[in-house]
Parts: structure tokens; C-alpha cells; sequence
């Protein structure tokens, strides 16, 4: 059952957001389209006491294309004690969502590793940068379709490849 | 052959947008902190702006001890995955054991004999004494505190043998299961914890003598690092951090899990939002948790400690011998594991560094199809950037140290 106060906010975003409610295991989760994710969250913000965003996170669901992922907000709120989330279809090509760190501070870190992991970018995020995996690293390490293991080794004991990258002088 | 592997460094063209202009032209020194300095609580960096030994900005470096905790529990079983828990935190291993067997328990619908939801509260209790000790130790040596360090270490010990009386383990203990705990606890259990009850108040005490009204600690930490209860909240902070600067929230009064709503405690709330709040609301926890832990202790009821659902718990060895059906589960338990009903659950526990929160989403196998770690230490690391403008480089190893962070939670 659904507690009442978050109904009505619920009822609100399906109203003015196009949202579509789901429960899972008895938590709300609301699903919004990229382009509504701004104002409903600073709907949320501002009109429902959400103030606080616990995390923001994605699963991927390759090979499905459409939706590809969904990208998950999950919000608190702590003077009325509902938590809510909201969740973002995104597909296979190009996902982009806008960010929420004009909304939320924290937000900044979590987008950034939401492009880190999942190579979903973050339209007019102020610092995009990877923040878990080397600046140099290729692919995005949590999609599905990248491989667990075969990693290259970062260092080796081999005295050929040693030998190889030691500075010769001229003789 | 394998191209020889250079630590790729974080060049100035990449975060002159968050460094002052003046840094670009060579008037402030750009300084390194980290990733092996000592006061950094782990391998984090921090790359600082100094003008005289003034911080004008500071932008945190991490990601160095990132070990894809979050990509190898999906490809093991739910059970097998509960190892990997233990890896994150490890100063709160039995605390992320807690959070992940509950968001598992509410995807499969079982229900926790009292008697292992009692003896769970008192571990995790322990738990949060034991890294409430490390973090008051370290940040106190921070501060120049040394005694302080080795008298909350030697207690801290006192903890770690009674998690290896319960678990065989000292740290890494997964002691708790989906379902229950792996085992009841020894005969021993009862005076191994009782014995702690009579003596930490003491301990406390002497702690609080060396650092509560010492000069040169208020000195240090009074008015430091300041933050607002808004912009806490704005950026994400939770646990003793956000205590410190006047909210009451604590999950364990608010969200009740486990059996919390029995006991009786106070959350501990300070108005100052300083690092010397945040030092006040942590010792004052401390008590508290030890409250807890006495009212759990005498009311402990007798029973048993797993669930009796044979689909998730495995049968007792005895029944193996005797019972086809419950070699058929234990055999099926041990090779595919369980399976969990479709959907997704965020489950989230008052961890000793805030709120710990697992998002588990599940596809209807016996792995779990995504699991997120939200962790306390990556929103209490992030505000670093915002309160280390205008300080000191030393104020700022006090403020590290007061947002109690563990870059193992850090980085997953």
C-alpha cells in the first residue's frame, strides 16, 4: 500500500510530468522522460521537502536497445520521512540526461560517475570528468557489454618488456 | 607485448575551470596532497591552491582504490556476493553485511527470527563503537592528539575479538546472512559483551577527559570546517556529519530496521557544524550505541537464528544425512543459489559515517542483476571542496578528519 502523502505527490508528477508510477517490493518509483527530469526533481525539491538526494545510479539492460538504461534518482525526504524514485529511460544511441547540480550539490560527484561507469553524459554538468577510472581509460566499466576480467596488466615482470621501454644511450 | 603503464596525472589544462585565475598565472601555488600522505585517512589526493598557506581551492582526487566491487557482485551469486560487502568498508564490514541481507531479505519476503534480528543490532552496534574508535583515534592524532590514538586502538581490539569469538574473522567477518546469521553465537558471547558494557563508559570518559575541554584540541577544531544544516543536506551529507549541524534524522529512529523501534537511545544532535560539533555528536553516539547494545543483551530472546525457509537458507548438516529433499536444497543452494523476484529495492541503514544504502535490482536469477553502494564516505568526501576554502592546510587535516571518511567506501 501506498502511504498517502506520497500519493498525492505521486498523482502530481503523473499529472504534470507525464510520469508512470510503479511499486516495487512496496517503493514507489516514478518513471519521466529526460526532458521533465529537471522540473520535476526541483518540483520535489522546493513543493515535497525532498531536499535531500540519497544517490543517483543506472542499470543497464543490454541488449535491449529501447530502453537501453534507466538512470535512477532516489530522493529523501526528511521532515515528512518518504523516499521516492524517479527513474529515466534512456536508449541504446547517445543517452543523455540533463544534470541536477543546480538542484542538488551532490549530484555533481554521482553524474560524474554515472559517465565514468556508464558512459551516459550529462548535458551542462560544470566538471565532467572520470572519477573512479584513470582519465585514460577506455569504455565505461559497468555496461553490460563490457567484459569482467581481461584487464591489461598495468606493470610487468618480464625483463624483455623492461629492457624494451629502458632509455639507450648512443653508442 | 604490454605498453609499460604511467599513472596518468591530473594535468592544469583539466581543472583550470576549478583552480583561481590566479593559479593560471603562476601567483598561488598549486600543491599535491596526497594520495600517500598520511593525514589523508587512505590514498586520497588533494590537489590544493595555496596562497601562503591559505587554501583557495581544493579539488579532491580519488578513484585510487577503486576495485569494481560493484561489477563483481553481479556476476556471483547472492550468496557468494555478500563477500564482496565486507570489502567496502572496512571499517563497518558487519554494518554493509547488515544493509545488503536486509535490501535481499525485502526482495524475497522473509522474515528474521527475533532472536538473529537482536544479535544483529548488538553486532552492529559494536560495529559502529569500533570505527567510531579508529575515526576518533586518527582524527585526534590529526590534531596532534597522540595518546589518544593507542588508548582507542587497545579498545578497539576488545571489539575485534568478540566479532572473531562470534565469526572466526576479526574484520572481514560476513557473519550475518540473507535469511538470519551463519551460526548462533558461543556460550561465551554474553560475558565477552557484558565485559565491554562495564568497562567502555570508563574508556569513554578518558577519552573525553584528554580531548572534550583540552585548550589546544578547542583550539583546533572550534569553529572549523563550518557548515550549514541547508547546504549540508544540499550536498548529500548524512550520519554524524549532518548531526553535527542540527538535523535529527538518524535512520535507526526514523526508518526503523531490525528491531531498533524496541530500544530505547538518544540521537545526539549539536547546533555548531563545526569539527568540533561533529567530535561531540560521535563520542555522545558512542554511549548511546553502548545503551543499545545493554538493552538488546537483556532482552535477547531464545530461538532460532535462520529463517526456516529452505529456499534461501541452507538445512542444518544433521537433516542432510536424512532428509533427500533437504540434500536436493542444499545441493541446489550451494551450486545455482536462490533466486529473487523481479524488481528493484533501495534499502538503506544508519551506517557509524551516515546513510549506507544498496540499490539491488534483480531480474529474476540467482545473481543480482545491479547492485549500487550508495556510501556515506563519497557525499561526506565531495563537500571537502566547499569547506576546505579559507582554511589552513592544518585546519584542513582536521576537517578530513571530522567528516570521518574510508576511502575504501570512497571509491567501491
Amino acid at each position: 500500500m501506498m502511504d498517502k502523502a506520497l500519493q498525492s505527490i505521486v498523482q502530481v508528477l503523473e499529472k504534470e510530468f507525464a510520469g508512470e508510477a510503479e511499486e516495487s517490493f512496496g517503493e514507489v518509483q516514478v518513471l519521466v522522460s529526460a526532458d521533465n527530469l529537471v522540473a520535476a526533481s526541483q518540483k520535489l525539491h522546493d513543493e515535497f521537502g525532498m531536499t535531500f538526494l540519497s544517490t543517483i545510479t543506472a542499470v543497464d539492460y543490454f541488449p535491449q536497445k529501447a530502453p537501453r538504461f534507466h538512470v535512477v534518482y532516489i530522493f529523501r525526504s526528511m521532515s515528512e520521512n518518504l523516499q521516492l524514485s524517479l527513474r529515466v529511460p534512456l536508449a541504446d544511441e547517445a543517452p543523455v540526461v540533463p544534470t541536477l547540480t543546480g538542484i542538488y550539490n551532490n549530484a555533481n560527484w554521482r553524474e560524474r560517475e554515472l559517465w565514468d561507469m556508464f558512459g551516459i553524459e550529462v548535458e551542462g554538468h560544470p566538471d565532467m570528468r572520470r572519477i573512479l577510472m584513470p582519465k585514460d581509460w577506455e569504455g565505461h566499466p559497468l555496461r553490460k557489454d563490457y567484459p569482467l576480467g581481461y584487464e591489461e596488466p598495468q606493470f610487468t615482470f618480464s625483463f624483455e618488456d623492461i629492457d624494451l621501454s629502458k632509455p639507450k644511450g648512443e653508442i | 607485448m604490454t605498453t609499460p603503464y604511467a599513472l596518468p596525472e591530473m594535468s592544469l589544462d583539466e581543472v583550470k575551470h576549478l583552480v583561481s585565475q590566479r593559479a593560471l598565472d603562476g601567483e598561488t601555488v598549486l600543491l599535491n596532497m596526497g594520495p600517500q600522505h598520511p593525514s589523508t585517512h587512505g590514498v586520497l589526493r588533494l590537489l590544493l591552491e595555496l596562497d601562503g598557506e591559505t587554501i583557495v581551492s581544493c579539488v579532491p582526487d580519488i578513484g585510487f582504490l577503486h576495485t569494481g566491487i560493484e561489477k563483481n557482485m553481479e556476476a556471483k551469486t547472492y550468496l557468494k556476493a555478500e563477500t564482496m560487502t565486507d570489502r567496502l568498508d572496512y571499517l563497518n564490514t558487519v554494518g554493509n553485511n547488515f544493509a545488503y541481507c536486509l535490501a535481499v531479505e525485502k526482495m524475497l519476503d522473509i522474515d528474521v527470527p527475533p532472536r538473529a534480528q537482536a544479535i544483529r543490532v548488538i553486532l552492529a552496534e559494536l560495529q559502529r563503537i569500533a570505527s567510531h574508535l579508529v575515526w576518533l583515534g586518527t582524527s585526534s592524532l590529526d590534531v596532534a592528539a597522540m595518546s589518544v590514538f593507542l588508548y582507542c586502538f587497545r579498545e578497539r581490539e576488545i571489539i575485534l575479538d568478540v566479532f572473531e569469538l562470534v565469526s572466526g574473522q576479526r574484520m572481514m567477518t560476513t557473519y550475518m546472512r540473507p535469511g538470519g546469521l551463519w551460526r548462533d553465537v558461543p556460550i561465551e558471547f554474553d560475558n565477552a559483551v557484558r565485559n565491554i558494557l562495564n568497562t567502555f563508559p570508563q574508556r569513554i570518559d578518558e577519552y573525553e577527559a584528554l580531548l572534550t575541554k583540552n585548550p589546544i584540541f578547542l583550539d583546533r577544531t572550534m569553529g572549523i570546517g563550518k557548515i550549514s544544516l541547508e547546504e549540508a543536506l544540499s550536498w548529500g551529507l548524512s550520519g554524524g556529519s549532518l548531526r553535527g549541524s542540527g538535523s535529527d534524522w538518524d535512520l535507526r529512529k526514523k526508518r526503523p530496521y531490525s528491531g531498533y523501534e524496541q530500544y530505547d537511545f538518544e540521537v545526539p544532535v549539536e547546533q555548531e557544524g563545526d569539527v568540533y560539533a561533529r567530535y561531540l555528536v560521535r563520542v555522545h553516539e558512542m554511549r548511546e550505541s553502548l545503551k543499545i547494545i545493554k538493552q538488546a543483551l537483556d532482552t535477547l530472546p531464545f530461538g532460532p537464528v535462520r529463517s526456516s525457509d529452505r529456499k534461501v537458507v541452507p538445512p542444518p548438516r544433521s537433516e542432510i544425512g536424512e532428509s533427500m529433499e533437504s540434500l536436493i536444497h542444499h545441493f541446489k543452494l550451494w551450486t545455482e543459489g536462490f533466486s529473487v523476484p523481479k524488481g528493484s529495492v533501495y534499502s538503506a541503514v544508519e551506517s557509524p559515517r551516515g546513510e549506507l544504502g544498496v540499490f539491488l535490482e534483480s531480474d529474476g536469477g540467482t545473481k543480482p542483476y545491479r547492485v549500487h553502494w550508495r556510501t556515506p564516505s563519497f557525499n561526506n568526501l565531495e563537500v571537502l571542496s566547499k569547506l576546505a576554502k579559507g582554511l589552513m592546510i592544518a585546519d584542513l587535516v582536521a576537517v578530513i578528519g571530522s567528516v570521518d571518511i574510508v576511502l575504501g567506501d570512497v571509491d567501491r
